[in-house]
């Protein structure tokens, strides 16, 4: 057989012997058709494999085996968990499972909030337009197996419906208890035309996990989400927002990692619809054996849209950044405006920065550009900082966070941005 | 299809490049043949004819065995699919892989027993096979410069000019057949040390039935004493060329390799596969600038060249120097990746590129930086144009490697899109394994830029000005990098200058 076949043979043998302990949950119609479609999706695009293009940075292995490293459970004292002051409908998940009783009523004006627990069994469901379609959608042009499996295996989750303009945020707060806890949720959200939501996650979500996304933004609709990834070292895990976008529709979607030994954040993203817009940005503080992947994938289908993808990462100590963002604008969209930049801040001669930065343009009335740049903190500025007074490690923690600024800039709320400011300060104070 | 005269040009891009872009591929200047008695080893490909070309070059035994290998790695592998390119399946069986004029078969002494015709094939492409001729629009110098130029037509070298000339100082320049025979240790010791037999699926097609090309060596200390060049032309139908080039410049030395490449207009595509190896010792440097003006099919895409091209510069020792500098506007597919291993302390590696893609052409071709030595440098800077239903693709890699501290690297790659039928593609690799290593990598996407446009219209230039000063500035960046040689040639061809243009 010849390489490029015996590795798809591998890789399908691996998602068989992966599977053969494993059934589908229990449900009713639509839900089961998902599943079902989606364990046959995973089967025939095999598991990943760190020889794929697509994992060449970053080995998927203890993201796809039946086994996985045990995490210690961290006990943050120092500081409030993120969001704590926002007033907010929170809905808690203990290693990836509901907790009704740590959670608020989730009756809120303008939001349909529902299980995915409750609405397994039912026939009918607005979900079900969503549930798994989106997923597979994200299947071309490159294969995310990981989400296929989440779609096939996810008893977890929330779905949500906005319909107006949501009075408060819906916070989805994270908590650990257990060392060994593999976590799968899957949440489905539609913001209806002209509505508007704030999505809110955070904490360290389990040992390991596997977290699907599933967003439909209807036309003049608004979904800010902003997400913080929290301190544990020792947890791995992957989680993937699909997102499509109807016309005038608006996403921007932040995300702070802190730590973790392993996080690879996917997005995918349709801006469908005419005009419209999505932002994708995230910032990163890693430590030691940390490895953080980001890969974004954007595609533009209609005039008009407008993206911009910002990512900012601070490593030391061993701590590896990844990066793999695309902008693919299709020959309809015209007009279009696309910008994309990752960064890498290197603190010392032991961290890594891998980038596969893309453009892929068939319209040529278009204004698409990347830059990516690595280094260490620029000496000049050090100096002129010190010039003035300023102790090297302050004036240093003044350069790292002007560094992260622009990621920052891309959640709306100022007082959220504020926060998460104060955190990655504290951050560096920890790890200076 | 839609011509370009029916494509809505956009405001902003200039008619004057969207005809030149056009002309380049719609009149297509060399795609004349010569008629001539050829001899061809059989169809096909498999060890007989591996041994049988090694035989038709008088190769000494290690050398076959070396191609053997080869062979059997190449049978192993599989066509790399990663390139942004639509390959269709090629028939290794239904190519000849050795193709010579029955003229040359007693190898001619010197240049003047070459059959005239040949030599009338040179001619008329404008190349310089006799020693007194001074390349047109060269003038100024006293008494012109000389270029030596080996001509390699289908599988075989015809012969090398002002061999003499560069005998007296020290300079090997010869045919990589003859280098065989007259320097077999120089061969031995460097063939396949920068691009191994099995590096890749072409490059091990390469190594099996690589029938001639260029092989030169500049001794330590010497500046070469004039320009190089070997200037490819694929005649002969469904053969496929397969050169190999192999250029030394020991501890000191200094040169400047020039490259060209021209085939007849079929309706058949062809194949060419070569392979470049570029050893540069301590201090030395290489400069190597190549125009492939391949032929890239017709407006339909019928025909053309697949050129699937492996060329590397190994800059081994310290301070060593290399510049890559290539305007591609033919072959129906490219792929092509002049890269530089940056291994030596304090080495620099310069790419610039100009890729031109029309009608059904499709490229894929960039360069990669492997930074391994402290203070290392590099730069990167490529232009593509795509047009008609064209693809271009800009694929680059740059990897600083845990030692290779204090190195820099700069890269920008800019598209130009005309008309809504073509694609710019960007996809860069960026690994950064230090911290002290500076990374810059910027691409942009676009039709002429606004900004731009504004501030020259702001001085009182008119639209028209305005965008011919723009577009000329889009490509000079690489033009300007070219030999004077080269310039004149690019320059007619990718015509981005445009006349009159700086008001």
């Amino acid at each position: 057989m010849m390489p490029r076949a015996k590795l798809k043979a591998q890789k399908r043998d691996a998602a068989q012997a992966r599977l053969a302990a494993l059934s589908l949950p229990q449900g009713g119609g639509w839900v089961t058709r998902a599943r079902t479609a989606a364990r046959a999706r995973l089967l025939d695009m095999g598991l990943p494999v760190k020889r794929d293009e697509y994992w060449r940075y970053t080995d998927p292995r203890d993201l796809t085996s039946d086994q996985f490293a045990a995490a210690k459970v961290l006990k943050i004292t120092d500081e409030e968990p993120a969001f704590s002051a926002v007033d907010r409908v929170k809905l808690v998940f203990v290693d990836g499972v509901f907790d009704a009783l740590a959670s608020d009523d989730p009756a809120l004006a303008g939001v349909e909030i529902s299980l995915l627990l409750d609405v397994a069994n039912t026939d009918l469901h607005w979900a079900q337009d969503i549930y798994g379609k989106l997923e597979a959608r994200g299947q071309l042009p490159v294969e995310r197996p990981l989400a296929a499996f989440n779609t096939a295996f996810a008893q977890q989750g929330v779905l949500i419906r906005a319909t107006a303009k949501a009075a408060k945020p819906v916070a989805l707060v994270y908590l650990r208890s257990h060392e060994h806890a593999d976590a799968i949720m899957h949440h489905i959200v539609r913001v209806e035309q002209g509505a508007e939501l704030t999505l809110l996650e955070n904490g360290p979500v389990a040992a390991r996990f596997n977290q699907v996304i599933e967003a439909e933004i209807g036309a003049g609709g608004t979904l800010h989400h902003v997400r913080t990834q929290g301190r544990d070292h020792d947890r791995a895990g992957s989680a993937h927002l699909f997102a499509q976008l109807g016309q005038g529709a608006q996403l921007k979607s932040f995300t702070l990692t802190a730590n973790g030994r392993l996080v690879r954040n996917e997005a995918m993203i349709w801006l469908d619809g005419q005009g419209g817009s999505a932002h994708i940005a995230g910032a990163t503080v890693g430590d030691g054996a940390f490895h953080h992947d980001d890969t974004v994938f954007v595609t533009h289908g209609a005039q008009g849209g407008e993206s911009r993808q910002v990512f900012k990462k601070v490593l030391r100590n061993g701590a590896v950044g990844v990066f793999q963002g695309k902008i693919l604008v299709e020959q309809a969209a015209q007009q279009t405006d696309g910008y994309q930049i990752s960064q890498a801040l290197l603190l010392d001669e032991n961290a890594q920065f891998l980038a596969k930065p893309e453009l892929e343009i068939y319209a040529d009335d278009v204004k698409c550009s990347h830059g990516s740049t690595s280094g260490e903190i620029d000496p000049a500025q050090l100096f002129y900082l010190r010039a003035r007074g300023v102790p090297e490690a302050k004036a240093k923690m003044l350069l790292v966070l002007a560094f992260l600024a622009e990621a920052l800039d891309e959640i709306a709320d100022p007082d959220l941005a504020e926060d998460l400011r104060g955190r990655m300060e504290s951050w560096l104070q920890r790890h200076s | 299809m839609v011509a370009l005269d029916e494509t809505q040009l956009r405001e902003g891009v200039d008619r004057e490049t969207v005809e030149t872009v056009q002309s380049m591929a719609g009149t297509y200047k060399h795609g004349w043949e010569t008629d001539i008695e050829m001899e061809f080893a059989p169809k096909g490909l498999n060890e007989d004819i591996v041994r049988l070309i090694s035989e038709k070059n008088k190769e000494p035994e290690w050398l076959l065995e070396w191609r053997l290998e080869a062979y059997r790695r190449w049978l192993t592998m599989e066509s790399p699919d990663w390139a942004m390119l639509k390959i269709p399946e090629i028939d290794y069986q239904e190519q000849y892989y050795y193709a010579k004029p029955k003229s040359m078969v007693e190898k001619p002494k010197s240049l003047d027993d070459v059959d005239p015709k040949l030599l009338e094939t040179y001619a008329k492409l404008g190349i310089p096979l006799k020693e007194q001729m001074i390349l047109a629009g060269v003038e100024g110098a006293d008494e012109g410069r000389k270029v030596a130029v080996d001509a390699v037509f289908d599988s075989v070298s015809l012969g090398t000019t002002f061999k003499d000339e560069l005998k007296k100082a020290g300079v090997i320049f010869c045919s990589i057949s003859e280098a065989v025979q007259d320097h077999p240790d120089l061969v031995k010791k460097y063939l396949g040390s920068v691009v191994p037999q099995n590096d890749n699926y072409f490059a091990a097609l390469n190594s099996a039935v690589f029938s001639d090309g260029s092989f030169v060596y500049i001794p330590a200390g010497v500046k070469c004493p004039m320009e190089l060049s070997t200037y490819f032309r694929i005649n002969a139908e469904n053969t496929g060329q397969f050169e190999r080039t192999l250029i030394v410049a020991e501890k000191g030395a200094s040169v400047s390799y020039l490259e060209g490449c021209t085939a007849p207009k079929r309706d058949t595509t062809q194949l060419h596969a070569a392979v470049v190896e570029i050893v540069i010792l301590e201090d030395a440097d290489v400069k190597y600038s190549t125009v492939q003006n391949w032929f890239p099919g017709d407006e339909n895409g019928k025909g053309g060249i697949y050129n699937f091209v492996t060329k590397r510069a190994d800059c081994r020792e310290d301070r060593a120097k290399v510049m890559w500098t290539q305007v591609e506007t033919g072959s129906a597919i490219t792929w092509k990746y002049p890269s530089c291993i940056l291994r030596g302390d304090d080495t620099q590696g310069e790419f610039y590129s100009i890729a031109i893609a029309n009608n059904w052409q499709q490229a894929d071709t960039g360069t990669k930086m492997v930074h391994l030595g402290k203070n290392s440098r590099s730069r990167i800077v490529s232009k593509g144009i795509s047009a008609g239903h064209a693809q271009n693709t800009y694929r680059g890699l740059v990897s600083m490697h845990p030692k290779a501290t204090n190195s820099r690297n700069y890269t920008q790659c800019d598209s130009l899109l005309i008309g809504d039928k073509c694609g710019a593609h960007t996809v860069p690799y960026i690994e950064v394994r230090n911290a002290s290593s500076r990374v810059e990598h910027e691409a942009t996407t676009s039709k002429v830029d606004d900004d731009q446009l504004f501030y020259c219209r702001q001085r009182g230039m008119d639209e028209e000005e305005a965008v011919a000063l723009v577009v000329n500035g889009f490509c000079k960046e690489v033009l300007q990098e070219l030999p004077m040689e080269f310039a004149m040639e690019a320059q007619a061809l990718v015509a981005i200058s445009l006349e009159g243009s700086v008001g």
